[in-house]
């Protein structure tokens, strides 16, 4: 595709087993910057596994993946920490702090960010105003600014998804890996996350990868699809190429046609 | 089975299909009461448990009790600073012990511990924490700095510490894994990752554990004094042991007062504070 401009993730052969339970079969694919990457497939399909082979939470059994330059089986310690800071995670259940307050929650991001005696300030949750003024900033992107003092736990789900996006936009990361962020939400929250992370996206030139387990949101919202089915790679390319044939080689027998093929996926809650 | 009316008319006719084999736990039961029956029967026997005689002779308990019906006020105010003391004990006590507590039970939780080497080494030290008692080590200190509180407060410390950080590191190792992963993840240090991820956890539990341990060293403290560990536990044991039945009654009477008092003020406290 973009053949000029150097991939930002690529994953050569990567494979990897739990036990004997092969998770991942030789998947090699390269993904370039500013790309909005849904990853499909059945649950057990490997989507999970390979999100966070890519956030370095897992090490590949076999194959490698290169972020940029570098190989994330050598990463270790500090080099570790730093390329976690240039790698902003979502997570299905939203993973706040949930004791803590939503503004707490959002200068998380900006703890990678602390140099010198202020590293330590930040284990006493000190920061300083300029930092304070940039979570507040990020909540204002996402809406929820009016929430600041509240704790996260009193948030409903939609509203913390958006705190975790204000969270990784004050890590002010280079990719975003999104594990099924918007499994947990209803349809009308689910499209404002994937709203924001999309403008986040093609706003600030961001690289999001997701996993997704409705082809619409895919469909919708991705530049380019990744099927996985039972952890090999099976299809790789724009949404428009997602055939009904592709997805019943994705998902198996019964695809799920929730939109009849040619209608605008979500045309029922545009109208609501 | 045609009786099924509802929603379970829905359901197939036919024979009743058979569930998987599974063993009965009645036998298995029956075993271990009957085990446990043994255990305490023979327990019974070592200990010359005697429910009788207690019944028969329970008159000589009331003899000895009518000598603490007349408690004296002649040394009152000796008696109430030494109370005092024996709060400031377990105070100091409590303190040492979280500050034990804290770097071995983060250690010893298995989610944090940065080498099973360090896991199993932190579990050790506080298993042999606990299982000295404060007796033993207030006898240990008090031949280092002396006859006094601070060797009773140093023997406290260390009892508590490992028990703290017994509950600390189990705490720990019941914490929300996402809620870390996610700290983790943006890639916090360890220390950062420990405060944002697992002290806003751990807080409230490990609050009520530090106030539940602490009314237990008050209790501790009025009695480490026998062996030399200062506080109201000397006199307890001089009046009694001497026969000197006014004065004793003086001093439980002020024991019981002061622990009750400390309960009232650290359920207070947790209720501000949890």
């Amino acid at each position: 595709m973009r053949s000029i401009v150097s991939p930002v993730i690529s994953m050569d052969r990567v494979a990897k087993n739990f036990l004997s339970k092969r998770a991942l079969d030789h998947v090699s694919a390269t993904i370039h910057p500013g790309q909005f990457v849904a990853i499909i497939g059945r649950s057990g399909a490997g989507k999970t596994t390979l999100l966070r082979c890519l956030a370095r939470a897992l090490t590949v059994g076999s194959g490698a993946i290169h972020f940029g330059d570098v190989d994330l089986a050598t990463l270790a310690g500090r080099a570790l920490r730093e390329h976690r800071a240039q790698v902003g995670m979502i997570y299905q259940q939203f993973n706040l702090v949930r004791r803590l307050r939503v503004l707490d929650n959002v200068l998380v991001g900006r703890l990678p960010h602390q140099t010198g005696w202020r590293r330590w300030a930040a284990v006493a949750r000190w920061f300083a105003p300029a930092e304070r003024a940039i979570a507040l900033r990020c909540l204002a992107h996402v809406g929820m600014v009016d929430r600041v003092w509240q704790r996260a736990d009193t948030l409903s789900g939609g509203e913390q998804q958006r705190v975790a996006i204000a969270r990784i936009l004050a890590q002010d990361p280079r990719v975003i890996l999104a594990d099924e962020p918007v499994a947990s939400l209803d349809v009308l929250n689910g499209r404002m996350v994937m709203d924001t992370l999309r403008r986040i996206a093609s706003g600030a030139g961001l690289t999001v990868v997701a996993t997704l387990h409705h082809v619409d949101y895919a469909r919708a919202y991705a530049d380019r699809v990744l099927g996985l089915r039972a952890g090999a790679l099976v299809f790789n390319g724009p949404p428009s190429e997602l055939s009904d044939a592709m997805l019943v080689d994705i998902f198996g027998e019964y695809p799920p046609p929730l939109v009849a093929a040619g209608a605008a996926p979500f045309s029922d809650v545009a109208a609501a | 089975m045609s009786l099924a009316t509802g929603a379970l008319a829905g359901l197939g006719a036919g024979p009743v299909p058979a569930a998987p084999p599974h063993a009965s736990p009645l036998r298995r039961n029956l075993l271990a009461l009957l085990g446990a029956a043994i255990l305490f029967a023979v327990a019974a026997r070592i200990i010359e448990l005697r429910p009788l005689e207690l019944i028969r002779d329970a008159g000589n308990i009331g003899q000895f009790l009518k000598g603490y019906l007349r408690p004296s006020f002649a040394n009152v105010p000796e008696y109430a600073w030494q109370c005092v003391v024996t709060v400031c004990i377990a105070l100091w006590g409590t303190l040492l012990a979280v500050t034990v507590s804290v770097p071995l039970g983060l250690l010893g939780a298995r989610n944090l511990a940065p080498h099973p080497i360090v896991y199993m080494a932190a579990r050790r030290v506080m298993d042999v924490l606990r299982a000295v008692n404060e007796f033993v080590f207030a006898l240990m200190f008090v031949t280092a700095v002396g006859l006094g509180p601070f060797a009773g407060m140093l023997a406290l410390g260390l009892h508590t510490g490992g028990v703290l950080g017994k509950l600390l590191s189990e705490t720990v190792e019941a914490i929300d894994p996402g809620q870390l992963e996610a700290v983790t993840a943006v890639g916090a240090s360890r220390a950062h990752a420990i405060a944002f991820g697992v002290v806003p956890q751990v807080m409230p539990n490990f609050l009520s554990y530090i106030l539940l341990r602490f009314e237990s060293d008050i209790r501790s403290a009025s009695v480490i004094g026998m062996v030399g560990g200062g506080g109201i536990g000397f006199y307890l044991w001089d009046t009694i042991r001497a026969f000197n039945d006014r004065e004793a009654a003086t001093v439980i009477l002020l024991i019981v007062a002061m622990v009750m008092c400390v309960d009232v003020v650290s359920s207070r406290v947790r209720r501000a504070a949890i």
